[in-house]
């Protein structure tokens, strides 16, 4: 979950990391006031998500508050990765000496926390890593010893950082180091630190990401950063439909029905599991079938949560069909998943035996399970039809 | 052979009272699991299907001696200290079932882990099973339902879904290839055990002859594995499918799995494909291609 630049630098702040004066604001008035509180050089910077914004002319510069209050007209409709300003921060221009890089992220194969450290900032660290490696060090830290500055000096030291500049960076680094841990970050990134001409250092921009599990454990900070727990912060933001489907995935405890995303197709999915419902995509897709949406059944949801489910997707405009499909199932209850789904199908009015193209859940109480379709006369079929097949059969009957 | 699990593995269910534990419970009794006790905190002196439940791992190991294993069913929110409660005590392998552990957490266990020579698998999996000797864990169900879809025979099984291997063993069973041993290694971005880790000890299975593996999206496992079997010489033939390609088109969103989330080029399953069959592992497109790929591979290595 992926935090704006200002989101990051209040939290930076609040760790008391050296940050330069700066205002968010949502109009050109409010632009031309910030330049003015702030008095000399600015710099406009669209607030997305997405990288590249320098490159799509959506950080600006500027001398004078009417040209900031114009900048931020320039800036704010420009797409950035198809995305458009949440907000513009207005930041005082500082003059620059040198840019460094600095970076936690997880290491999945260590499986340990990893700081990137370069002397060389502000540019792409993917080049500096292929082009001058000897620029670029990965100090590797433990979870469950005390975290030290030790590790820090150690990673700005290794790429010839020293005297008063290493000095100084180190607290920096460390303080990001803390963030990353305390607040259950995937990524914490800075770049660049720089060291300004009078040899004091800030934090000229920032990238924060959260684990989407920890965000339960940070309520507090997310209130306080203004974070609703509506915004999902994927690479774009949830339509009403998969709004709808966490509402009521979240009716009860009871298994998963739900982790809805929206796709523009006739077919209507109800699939499982996690796995599964990735395979049964793909196998939608390469029959030449078109989703209208992906999601997943998990555990053992209740009748009412597959009955939810099956109207919110039979509801959803230009859906024709439904297919019901998962793999051998371990813990899901394949009578309770049938039950489910012809309820959802009743209520929303439909014939079960017409809107289901098929039914493929093999394992526990398949038999109960198929019972019940057999009185309804819904097609189903049982493990000695693949996954793939099953798809196959479903994208034939549109 | 098997690996990790025989029918002599003692182990242990913390958390056993709730309610998807009491579920494993039974399913593992049912399939000849010698389970010596269960821990929920202040629950000692009841019993689940007969377990007796205690208040503490130490009071187990004090009971009935230290248990080789100990399955984690607790919530999120209790995992780690359930875990270190277990390493604490001497027990050398855990699987842990429960999902939504940030990964900070799973860093922690596992560092703990390898401090105490013990090993975690999981966290977000099914367990282990040995067809024929001992199940550890969610994996197939009910007993009945399990032995429907795990057979014995040559195939070692790892995967990142817990359904998926009942999936893949279930497709494997009706093409007369039995497993070994099925490891569900868990979902999320960081795993106590990866292919590459579980690799050695296939390689010294005797009764294993060819792997097939469940792989998605999202971390840089795959890449681990390739070049596991690249520097190692595997003896063993690698069959891997592939899910989620729909996903390279669509990256920075969430499907599935914690760990599937394609941060960079590397995560995605065109690239991991691409590495895969650059160390000899043959990928298929559809889960019932990997028998007959398992096949070919097999008669070629001998």
């Amino acid at each position: 979950m992926r935090f704006y630049e200002y989101e990051s630098k209040a939290l930076f702040r609040r760790h008391g990391m050296p940050l330069g004066e700066g205002q968010v604001v949502n109009s050109s008035a409010e632009a031309r006031a910030a330049a003015e509180a702030i008095g000399g050089p600015i710099v406009i910077k669209s607030q997305v998500l997405s990288g590249g914004r320098m490159k799509a002319g959506a950080v600006q510069f500027a001398d004078t508050p009417d040209e900031a209050a114009a900048k931020y007209d320039f800036v704010l409709p420009i797409e950035v990765g198809g995305e458009t300003a949440r907000s513009v921060l207005i930041e005082a221009k500082s003059p620059v000496a040198h840019e460094y890089f600095v970076s936690v992220t997880w290491d999945g194969r260590r499986k340990l926390p990893v700081l990137l450290f370069s002397d060389m900032g502000g540019i792409d660290i993917e080049e500096v890593a292929e082009t001058h490696p000897e620029h670029l060090s990965r100090t590797h830290f433990s979870t469950i010893l005390p975290l030290s500055e030790r590790i820090a000096k150690e990673a700005i030291s290794s790429v010839g950082v020293s005297g008063g500049d290493l000095n100084r960076l180190v607290p920096i680094v460390y303080k990001l180091m803390q963030v990353f841990l305390q607040y259950d970050l995937t990524l914490a990134e800075i770049n660049p630190v720089a060291k300004l001409e009078d040899g004091s250092f800030i934090v000229l921009d920032g990238h924060v990401d959260m684990e989407a599990e920890a965000r339960g454990d940070h309520k507090k900070l997310l209130a306080e950063l203004g974070i609703g727990d509506d915004e999902t912060r994927l690479a774009r933001p949830p339509t009403e439909f998969e709004l709808e489907g966490a509402r009521l995935n979240a009716v009860d405890h009871r298994g998963v029905a739900g982790n809805v995303v929206e796709f523009d197709g006739n077919l209507g999915l109800i699939i499982g599991a996690g796995g599964g419902s990735l395979t049964l995509f793909d196998a939608v897709r390469k029959h030449g079938g078109k989703p209208a949406n992906y999601c997943e059944i998990g555990g053992n949801p209740s009748v009412g949560k597959a009955c939810n489910l099956t109207k919110l997707i039979l509801g959803k405009p230009g859906v024709e069909k439904i297919a019901v499909m998962m793999n051998v199932v371990s813990n899901t209850r394949v009578d309770i998943v049938a039950r489910g789904v012809i309820k959802g199908c009743l209520e929303a009015g439909k014939d079960p035996s017409e809107v289901i193209t098929i039914f493929r859940i093999p394992g526990a109480w398949e038999d109960e399970g198929f019972k019940i379709l057999e009185k309804y006369g819904v097609e189903y079929c049982d493990r000695s039809v693949s996954m793939y097949e099953a798809a196959g059969r479903a994208v034939a009957k549109l | 052979m098997s690996i990790f699990i025989t029918k002599d593995t003692t182990f242990i269910i913390q958390g056993i009272t709730g309610r998807e534990a009491v579920n494993l419970t039974r399913e593992n009794l049912d399939y000849g699991a010698k389970i010596i006790g269960g821990v929920t905190p202040g629950r000692r002196g009841r019993d689940v299907y007969g377990v007796p439940v205690y208040d503490s791992v130490k009071q187990i190991a004090e009971a009935h001696g230290t248990p080789d294993g100990s399955i984690v069913s607790v919530p999120p929110r209790f995992t780690r200290d359930a875990v270190f409660e277990a390493l604490e005590n001497g027990i050398k392998l855990i699987v842990i079932v429960t999902e939504n552990i940030p990964r900070g957490q799973v860093a922690q266990m596992v560092e703990l882990a390898n401090l105490r020579g013990a090993r975690i698998i999981g966290p977000n999996c099914l367990g282990i099973i040995s067809p024929d000797e001992a199940k550890m864990g969610g994996m197939g169900g009910p007993a009945a339902n399990t032995r429907q879809a795990y057979t014995k025979g040559p195939i070692g099984v790892m995967s990142r879904s817990g359904g998926m291997t009942t999936e893949i063993a279930s497709t494997l069973t009706a093409a007369g290839l039995g497993q070994s041993t099925c490891v569900s290694i868990g979902g999320d971005a960081i795993v106590g055990t990866t292919y590459a880790e579980l690799m050695p000890y296939f390689e010294a299975d005797s009764e294993t002859q060819a792997i097939a593996i469940y792989s998605e999206p999202g971390g840089r496992m795959e890449a681990e594995l390739a070049e596991w079997v690249k520097t190692n010489n595997s003896r063993l033939p690698i069959v891997a499918f592939m899910a989620g390609r729909f996903m390279d088109e669509m990256q920075g969103m969430r499907f599935g799995h914690a760990g599937t989330i394609v941060e960079g080029k590397e995560d995605t399953t065109s690239e991991k494909i691409e590495r895969m069959e650059a160390a000899g592992i043959s990928v298929a497109e559809r889960i019932e291609e990997i028998p007959d790929l398992l096949r070919k591979r097999m008669a070629e290595a001998s």
